[in-house]
This record gives C-alpha cells, sequence and structure tokens, in this order.
C-alpha cells in the first residue's frame, strides 16, 4: 500500500505537462473519462432527438391516418415498419445504454471512488470509437436501397433472416451488424467500469462506501455481461442466415425460428434492469441528497438489487407465453414474474421511505428524481397484468404492453437522465443551469409524457395491436373515440417534444453563461464534489482523496452541517 | 367460479369489447382480480408518497432526521408491505393458473375444426364443411373471412407458410403465434353472434398492418345457409377464394391512397 | 500517454487489474460460447437422429490431434508463465513462440479439414448440423488467432524488451480459456455420433 500512496502523490507533478493539447486530442482522441462521458452523452442526446423525431412521425400517421406530415410527407407502411423498428432499437441501444451507463459511468465512477481515470483508459476510447461506428452503421442503413430494417426491434426469425420476407436486403444485416457493435463496445465499457471499481477506489472505501449509483452501473455491467453472450451467438448465426444463405432459424431446412425469440429474449429482459438499475442509482443519490436525508437501507436495496439481477435471468419466456412454447412452462414463468415484483418494490419502497423525516429541496433534479419513483411504480404495476400468462393472452402485442414498457422505459431512459443531469451538470461543466426553466421543462415533460401513454393502455385494453399503421382498415378500431384518444396521445407528444427546447436551450446557454456553481453547490457527500467543478484531468489534483465514512451520512445528530462529506477527516475524538 | 366472480367485478374490458367467447369472461374477470389488487397498492403508495412530499418539503427550522433503516424496526416499514406485496402475489398467481389451465392445457372435444394458414399478408380459413372433417372436398376456403357458427365448440390448427403471424381475435380474447413449421392448435367457443375484426399480432412484414380479417359468428340456420351456398358443389372454391381476394386487394388499393 | 494513470495502479481486491480484467472477459466469451453450445445441444436433442448422421462425417482423427496440439500448447504457455516469473526473456520467448507453433499446427489441421470436408461436399449451407459445425470451429479458430497474434506481440514487444512481465501470465489464461471451449467442442462434434 505504501507504494501506491507514493505513486498518488507524485501524479500531481506530472500535471501540469497536459496543457497544450490540440483540440483533436483533448475532445476526439482524448482517454479522459470525462471527455468520453460527454461524447457518450452528446451521442445519445443527438441519437434521442432522432428516435423522438420518428415517433413523431409515426405517431402524427396514427392520430391522422394518411395525410401528409409536416417534416416529413406521407409515410408509406415499409417507412412506417422502419420508424417504429428503428424508434425502438435507437431509444433502447442508443439512448439508454449510452446516457445511463456509459456516459454516467464513465464520468462518476473515476469521480466518485476517487481515482483520476478508469483503470484501461484506452479501451474506454475504443469502446466509443466503435459505439460510434455502430450508430452510424445504424443511422446509415437509412440510406441503403431497400430502405431500414422494419421488422420491429425484436428482430424475430424468419422475418429478420430473409430479404424474400422482409424487403430490405441491405437495412437488415446492417441492423443486426450495428446492434452487434454496440454490444462489443459495451462488453467493452463494462469489464472497464467493473475493473475500475473493484480495484481502483479511493483508500479506506470498502465495499458499504460506494455510492449506490456506482453499485448498480457495475451490477448493470455485469448483468449485461452475463445476458449478452447467447445473443451475440444468435446474431452471428441470423448475420450467416442473412448473408451467406443458412438455415439456423429456417423451419423449411431443419431450423428453429423460436430459437431466436430465446436467445434474444435472454438477453432481452435482463437488459430492461440493466437500464433500470442505473436510473435506481441515479434517483438514490439526487433522493438523498435533497431530501438531506441518508438512503433508507442502503443494504436492502443493494441485496435487492443483485437478486434482481439474479431473477431477471428466469423471466424472459414471459415474452412468449403465446409464442407456441409449451404451455406448461408459462406456470414457471407467471411466478418467477410476479416474484420480480418484490425487489424492485422494496427498492421504490425504500426511496419513498428515504423521503420520511427529510427536509426535501424542490429543485429541478429533485422534481425529476421524484417523478421517476412515481411515474416507474405505474410502470412497475402494469407489469403485473401482462406477467399473468391469463390476461397476458388477451393483452399480448397491445397497446397495454407499449404503454406499460413506456412508462418503465420513459422514466428510466428519459426521466431519470433528466435528475442526473440537472443534478451533475455542475460537476460537468462548473455551472447550474436555470432552474425557472428546468422547472418549465420538467412539466411539459411530465405532463406531455402521461398524456400519451394513459390514453394508450385505454386503447390496448380495448384491443389495438401494436405496429400497424392504420387502425381505420379495422372496423372494429376505427371508431370515432378511439381516434380521439390517439390524437390525444399525439397532441401529448408534441407537448413532450416542444418541451425539451427549453431544456436544449438552457443547456446550452448554461454553459457559458450559467451561474458559477463552486465544488459542491448541492452540499452533497460524496467524492466527485471534493473535485474543481469542472474537474481537471486527473480529477483531484495532487493528492487523491481519502474516504472515512459512507456516502449518506445527511443530518447526523449533533453535527452543525446537515452533510458530512466522505473525505472529511473525524474529528479526533476526545479520550 | 368465474362467472360467479363476474357479478362483482367492474368488468372494465367489457365495458370496452364485447366477450364473444366461452372463457373471455375468465380473463376478463382475472384483469378485474389484478386491477383490484393493483390498484389499491398503487393508490396507496402513491397517496402516502405525496403526503411525504408534503409533509417534509423544507421548512425553515425545520432539520432533517438521521434515520438509517438498518434496524430492525425500521427494516419492517419496508418488509411487512413486501410480505403483503407476496400474499397479493400469490392471490393473483392462482386465478392465473386456474385460467391458463381452462383455455391452454384443458382442451375439450370440438364439434368443429378449422384450420388457418397464415401468410405475407392474408389469412386463409378452410372451413370444414358439412362433413365436419378436415382435408375433404366439402371443404370452404375462404381468404380473410372466417365464419363461425354460434354456441359450438370448436378447435383451431393454425399453420404459418413464410414467417410467424399471430391470429388475434380480440371479443374472443384469444390470441396465439403462427409458427413456420409447426401445427398450433388451440380451441374457442362462440358465444355472441355478429361481426369482428381478426388481426395479425406479430410483425410480419411491410403490409403487416393491414394483415387483418373478418370474424362472422352465426347462428346455426344463418350458418347452415353459408355452408350450403358455398360448398364447393353449388358454388366454386377458387371463385370464392378469388372473389375475397379482389376484395382485400380493393381494400389494400384504398388504404394506400 | 504521458503519465501513468494512479487508478490502474491500484489494486483493492489484491489481484492485479489486468488480469482480473482477463477474468471478465473470459466471463463475457463463456456465455457467448455457452449460448452457442446450448443452441446446439437443443438442436442436438431436437433431432438426434439425423444430426448423428451428419456428424458420422467430420475427421475424428484430426479433432483428436487438434486436441493434442491445444492441450500441449496449454503447458507449453504454463512454461512460458514459469519464466517470465523468474524474469528470464529468452525462455519466455522460446515457449511462447513454441506455443505459437502449436497454435499454427492447429490452423494447419483445421485449414486441412475443412478444404477435404468442402471437397466431399459438406459446405456451411449442406444441413444445419454442418452450419453449426462451422460456426462453432470458426468462431473457436478466430480466438486462436487472436491469441496467437497476440502472444506474438508480447513476445516481440513486451518480453524482447523486459517489460510487462504480467502480460504473459494473462494471455496464459485467455489460451487456456481457448483450450476448454475446445474441449467442449472436440467431443460434441467429433465423437458424439
Amino acid at each position: 500500500m505504501a507504494e501506491v500512496v507514493h505513486v498518488e502523490v507524485g501524479h500531481g507533478e506530472h500535471h501540469d505537462d497536459h496543457h497544450e493539447l490540440s483540440f483533436w486530442s483533448k475532445y476526439i482522441f482524448s482517454t479522459d473519462h470525462k471527455i468520453i462521458g460527454f461524447q457518450y452523452m452528446f451521442t445519445g442526446m443527438a441519437m434521442a432527438l432522432i428516435g423522438g423525431y420518428f415517433a413523431y412521425v409515426f405517431r402524427m400517421q396514427l392520430a391522422f391516418p394518411g395525410s401528409s406530415i409536416p417534416f416529413w410527407g406521407t409515410l408509406s407502411p415499409a417507412a412506417y415498419n422502419s420508424l417504429v423498428t428503428n424508434h425502438g432499437t435507437i431509444m433502447i441501444f442508443w439512448v439508454a445504454m449510452p446516457v445511463l451507463i456509459a456516459a454516467m459511468g464513465n464520468f462518476l465512477i473515476p469521480l466518485m471512488i476517487g481515482c483520476d481515470d478508469m483503470v484501461f483508459p484506452k479501451i474506454n476510447r475504443l469502446s466509443y470509437q466503435i459505439f460510434l461506428l455502430s450508430a452510424i452503421v445504424l443511422l446509415a442503413s437509412f440510406f441503403v436501397p431497400g430502405g431500414a430494417f422494419g421488422g420491429a426491434w425484436t428482430s424475430y426469425a424468419p422475418l429478420s433472416a430473409k430479404a424474400q420476407y422482409n424487403s430490405t436486403p441491405f437495412g437488415a444485416p446492417l441492423w443486426l451488424i450495428a446492434v452487434t457493435l454496440e454490444i462489443v463496445a459495451f462488453l467493452l465499457g463494462g469489464i472497464n467500469f467493473i475493473t475500475t471499481t473493484m480495484n481502483a477506489r479511493a483508500k479506506g472505501m470498502k465495499i458499504y462506501d460506494i455510492p449506490m449509483i456506482v453499485w448498480m452501473i457495475v451490477i448493470a455491467s455485469i448483468l449485461f455481461m452475463c445476458s449478452v453472450g447467447p445473443l451475440v451467438a444468435g446474431a452471428v448465426m441470423l448475420l450467416f442466415d442473412q448473408t451467406l444463405g443458412t438455415a439456423f432459424f429456417d423451419a423449411n431446412a431443419g431450423g428453429d425460428p423460436v430459437l431466436w425469440q430465446h436467445l434474444f429474449w435472454f438477453f432481452g429482459h435482463p437488459e430492461v434492469y440493466v437500464v433500470l438499475l442505473p436510473a435506481m442509482g441515479i434517483v438514490a443519490e439526487v433522493t438523498c441528497t435533497f431530501a438531506r436525508k441518508k438512503l433508507f437501507s442502503y443494504k436492502l436495496i443493494l441485496y435487492s438489487s443483485i437478486g434482481l439481477g439474479i431473477l431477471s435471468f428466469f423471466v424472459w419466456a414471459h415474452h412468449q407465453f403465446i409464442s407456441g412454447v409449451d404451455p406448461r412452462a408459462t406456470y414457471l414463468f407467471t411466478t418467477t414474474t410476479l416474484l420480480i415484483s418484490i425487489p424492485v418494490a422494496i427498492m421504490l419502497f425504500a426511496f419513498v421511505a428515504t423521503l420520511y423525516g427529510g427536509s426535501i429541496r424542490f429543485t429541478t433534479a429533485m422534481l425529476f428524481a421524484l417523478a421517476f419513483t412515481g411515474e416507474f411504480l405505474l410502470g412497475g404495476v402494469t407489469g403485473i397484468w401482462l406477467g399473468s400468462s391469463g390476461t397476458d393472452i388477451y393483452l399480448h402485442d397491445t397497446y397495454f404492453v407499449l404503454a406499460h414498457f413506456h412508462y418503465t422505459f420513459v422514466p428510466i431512459a428519459i426521466i431519470a437522465t433528466f435528475a442526473a443531469i440537472y443534478y451533475w451538470f455542475p460537476k460537468m461543466f462548473g455551472r447550474k443551469m436555470n432552474e425557472s426553466w428546468g422547472k418549465i421543462h420538467f412539466w411539459g415533460t411530465i405532463i406531455g409524457f402521461n398524456g400519451i401513454f394513459i390514453p394508450l393502455f385505454i386503447l390496448g385494453a380495448g384491443g389495438q395491436h401494436r405496429r400497424i399503421y392504420n387502425f381505420q382498415n379495422y372496423p372494429d378500431l376505427a371508431g370515432a373515440d378511439m381516434q380521439d384518444m390517439r390524437v390525444f396521445a399525439t397532441m401529448s407528444l408534441i407537448v413532450m417534444l416542444v418541451s425539451q427546447i427549453p431544456f436544449l436551450i438552457n443547456f446550452i446557454v448554461s454553459i457559458k453563461r450559467g451561474e458559477k456553481a463552486g465544488k459542491n453547490p448541492w452540499k452533497a457527500n460524496t467524492l466527485e464534489w471534493v473535485a474543481p467543478s469542472p474537474p481537471p484531468h486527473g480529477n483531484f489534483g495532487p493528492v487523491l482523496p481519502e474516504v472515512y465514512r459512507g456516502p449518506y451520512e445527511y443530518s447526523v445528530d449533533g453535527r452543525e452541517k446537515d452533510y458530512w462529506p466522505q473525505n472529511e477527516k473525524p474529528e479526533p475524538e476526545a479520550s | 367460479m368465474f362467472e360467479f366472480l363476474d357479478k362483482f367485478m367492474p368488468g372494465i374490458l367489457e365495458s370496452l369489447l364485447p366477450r364473444a367467447s366461452s372463457y373471455a369472461v375468465q380473463i376478463d374477470v382475472l384483469f378485474d382480480v389484478i386491477t383490484i389488487l393493483v390498484g389499491f397498492w398503487f393508490f396507496l403508495v402513491l397517496g402516502y408518497f405525496f403526503y411525504l412530499i408534503f409533509r417534509y418539503r423544507q421548512r425553515d427550522g425545520h432539520k432533517a432526521e438521521y434515520i438509517s433503516g438498518e434496524t430492525h424496526k425500521q427494516k419492517q416499514a419496508i418488509e411487512i408491505p413486501h410480505y403483503l406485496i407476496l400474499v397479493c402475489d400469490v392471490a393473483i398467481i392462482i386465478p392465473t393458473f386456474l385460467v391458463w389451465f381452462n383455455i391452454k392445457i384443458d382442451v375439450p372435444p370440438p364439434d368443429e375444426e378449422v384450420r388457418i394458414v397464415a401468410q405475407q399478408w392474408a389469412w386463409t380459413f378452410y372451413h370444414a364443411g358439412e362433413d365436419k372433417v378436415l382435408g375433404t372436398e366439402d371443404d370452404i376456403v375462404s381468404v380473410n373471412e372466417l365464419h363461425i357458427k354460434n354456441n359450438t365448440q370448436y378447435s383451431y390448427h393454425l399453420e404459418s407458410k413464410d414467417v410467424m403471424h399471430n391470429f388475434s381475435v380480440p371479443v374472443f380474447r384469444l390470441k396465439q403465434d403462427a409458427i413456420p413449421g409447426r401445427v398450433i392448435s388451440g380451441h374457442f367457443k362462440p358465444i355472441l353472434e355478429g361481426e369482428w375484426d381478426i388481426q395479425c399480432a406479430e410483425m410480419c412484414g411491410v403490409a403487416h398492418g393491414i394483415m387483418g380479417a373478418r370474424i362472422f359468428i352465426k347462428s346455426e340456420a344463418e350458418h347452415n345457409a353459408w355452408l350450403a351456398a358455398n360448398t364447393p358443389a353449388t358454388s366454386d372454391t377458387g371463385t370464392l377464394a378469388i372473389v375475397n381476394q379482389n376484395r382485400s386487394q380493393e381494400k389494400k388499393d384504398r388504404n394506400n391512397g | 500517454m504521458a503519465h501513468q494513470i494512479v487508478a490502474t495502479g491500484r489494486s483493492r481486491t489484491g489481484i492485479p487489474t489486468g488480469r482480473l480484467a482477463v477474468w471478465w472477459i473470459i466471463g463475457s466469451e463463456i456465455v457467448i460460447f455457452g449460448g452457442l453450445i446450448a443452441t446446439y445441444l437443443l438442436n442436438r436433442f431436437n433431432h438426434g437422429p439425423s444430426w448423428s448422421a451428419e456428424a458420422a462425417h467430420t475427421n475424428t482423427f484430426i479433432g483428436a490431434a487438434n486436441t493434442f496440439w491445444l492441450l500441449t500448447s496449454s503447458l507449453f504457455v504454463v512454461f512460458a508463465h514459469a519464466a517470465s516469473e523468474r524474469q528470464d526473456a529468452k525462455k519466455t520467448r522460446m515457449w511462447i513462440w513454441l506455443t505459437i507453433m502449436l497454435g499454427g499446427f492447429f490452423m494447419g489441421f483445421k485449414s486441412y479439414e475443412y478444404v477435404t470436408e468442402i471437397l466431399h461436399g459438406y459446405t456451411i449451407f449442406t444441413s444445419n448440423f454442418w452450419s453449426f459445425y462451422y460456426l462453432a470451429t470458426g468462431l473457436h479458430g478466430f480466438h486462436v488467432l487472436c491469441g496467437m497474434v497476440i502472444m506474438a506481440i508480447i513476445a516481440e514487444n513486451d518480453i524482447k524488451n523486459e517489460r510487462n512481465w504480467h502480460r504473459v501470465e494473462n494471455i496464459g489464461l485467455y489460451w487456456h480459456f481457448v483450450d476448454i471451449v475446445w474441449i467442449f467442442l472436440f467431443p460434441l462434434m467429433y465423437i458424439a455420433k
């Protein structure tokens, strides 16, 4: 240990050599974890705008079928399918994953565990470059002959396996290559997060002193790593089917089309928790800071999240209740699916209990964190109708499913992300974002979001299916009252999208003109608030911090200040 | 049992869409049971959540308490609700198993059979005809129109020619994937006369959105009249299929324009 | 990088960071090959007789010889590790290059096997068994090739300049893993008939 301390002190002396860096080596080919975090964040935000634009186009088509859509034109069925497919793919793989895991993980993990960078900075840079390449490949698929893949984000074989079925001879392989590259990028990134957290923690930081979000990102990375392997194997098989003409998933030649569903959902369901856990971590951090409260039952939350991760490997077939799997298997999967409500409920209850006895400051970040807890609660409980195999016979692939998972994914990928951005913006750029504009953004987003999806629950319960580009073809669904709900949902979407304009303006203006934040604007405990804002290369200056206590020691009895930073030396005890 | 429970339930799904099959009531009741249990918890937690937000807002001279949540007594605040959730889970799992068993595993002997073939992007229905045996000469083949007799136990055999499709009849609360290379059987018993939608509920390619069909549930007399009028002896199967095909083609053309 | 990253030098678990990362890489690879092998087994159970008939045409002799090359190379990489512990650059390089040589034998036999099979009409399109055969052995062969390239780089770039000794152990772990995958593939593809 003495050797390590020596190195850590010596580090600051090298520090001054690093002023003269060109724009390219500082911002594009940097190995600094913060810059890579920003790269992930900005790529994710750009992709979110694209995904949101897709949502706007196809919701306009559903509300006003056949009419010319502003900023698009008339929408053909094939284009509708491509937009729906790529909206889902982008929002999960190119928005939720990079922003929640990669951006937050890269920016926060070294800062929060008190070290100067990731343990493998070059692998980190490589991870981003592969990710960027994957995003380019995906977007390029819109400009190839035949257009982008339109077989739904689940990409079920044999539709996805043969161009004669999906009519996208180039779009389908490009989609698959993009997803596979993205997976490779996150495997590399995940190994970095896990090893960094295991090995590079500050002196004195024991495992229960690790901030919850770091735990959550690490557990999510392990979960991703353990679940994605079969999908990688499956993706290679599917790619062979598409490009070479093998028959892994072709029933006519001895293959099994349901196999792809198993491989996909064995990954696809844990994937939900891969993005959920970091969002839970963000909410834990923000809630504790602004309620001035210790996190309620840290260990219970931690064990619940590990239990959640393990259970999530035994629920995948609840996506396939009516897919021709053995009907008896559903007994098992219904049970596990309903049991998984327990760890999630424990975590949400712990967040609610954290508020008890607090002193809540309603900053924009806190509003978003509270909104996450409330909205995700609805997303979580609506899963029970679908996890119950009996009702799933009816609700499978209706808008009820769609509304359910948007009530989980929007709080995860949008609401929790905004909480994180408002909360860590001062650390990222050294200035605060404007609170008034932030609140306008918050209410617009929340009202718009609920306005979109509550009508969709009703439409789904009324038998309206997903991925249908014009409901006027179905007499039972073409009624005026149902169409009114679709129009209402579309209008709410426009409200939600327009509400992002104040955010973007606020974000850009605040980088240059926001109120100066100082080191610790929120009076928070974790180590990132010890570093200057924004943190320089090497994060903490010449001496890296040491840790003396857990991350959530707020409002400790008998102390004047209501916070107690992790690195503050304890006063010598009177003896 | 479910018919009895139905008397006390709000009947949410039935208010949105009529029940046209014998087992629809079971799914509707299960939906209502879940709605009541989950709704109770949801609003309770949400109400308490808003109460806490209001009660513990920042006020002058008020300092937050230090509660670790690690002591046994404090943990009970989470443990007790979580046992209650477990009880609710079991209360949902038991009727779920019953419904699933009744619909998917306990298959009643059929009075009539129908073969359903899905392809991109049409449904072909093979009605067994008067001899009630599939694959004989008097089978009636129709495209995108399924004609069935009310109050009759049907067995269906679902196939796909190319990709995954899903045979979904919302008024029946019925949904089943059609998988290439397999024949999947199931059952339904219509209880309500009328004409409703059949949808394809699995993404199946470019025209997935218009891969719909209609189901005609008729009284015995009307159904027999339809049988008599369409049995290949009196009317050529090919013509009927072509007539139907043209009709659906017109529908597609209309919607594309 | 002009300066040393402190994080890389830390070791809170007591395991060097590089080795820890290799273990995690192996973990993720286990799931990939695990998915592949599980898929293969599922198919084998579902289409027993026809797959067994196809499997009868694989060349057990070459499979066995390749098993021998890989197991021996695993032994050599252990010797390389032992030499690197003594910081004996000459011996380390020798053992690494011998390991690479055996990997080369493996790839050579594999190529001969592919060529004869394709000439006899057993291509990746012949049946699903052969699709799996080429996919699984191809993916494994790709890992062998990667291991050989990395070992060559370590021998010529690091060990020759007497630095980064720990990399020998890390690549050794990876190489053992590649061998173990083959230990699973060999009985499944060549022996079970």
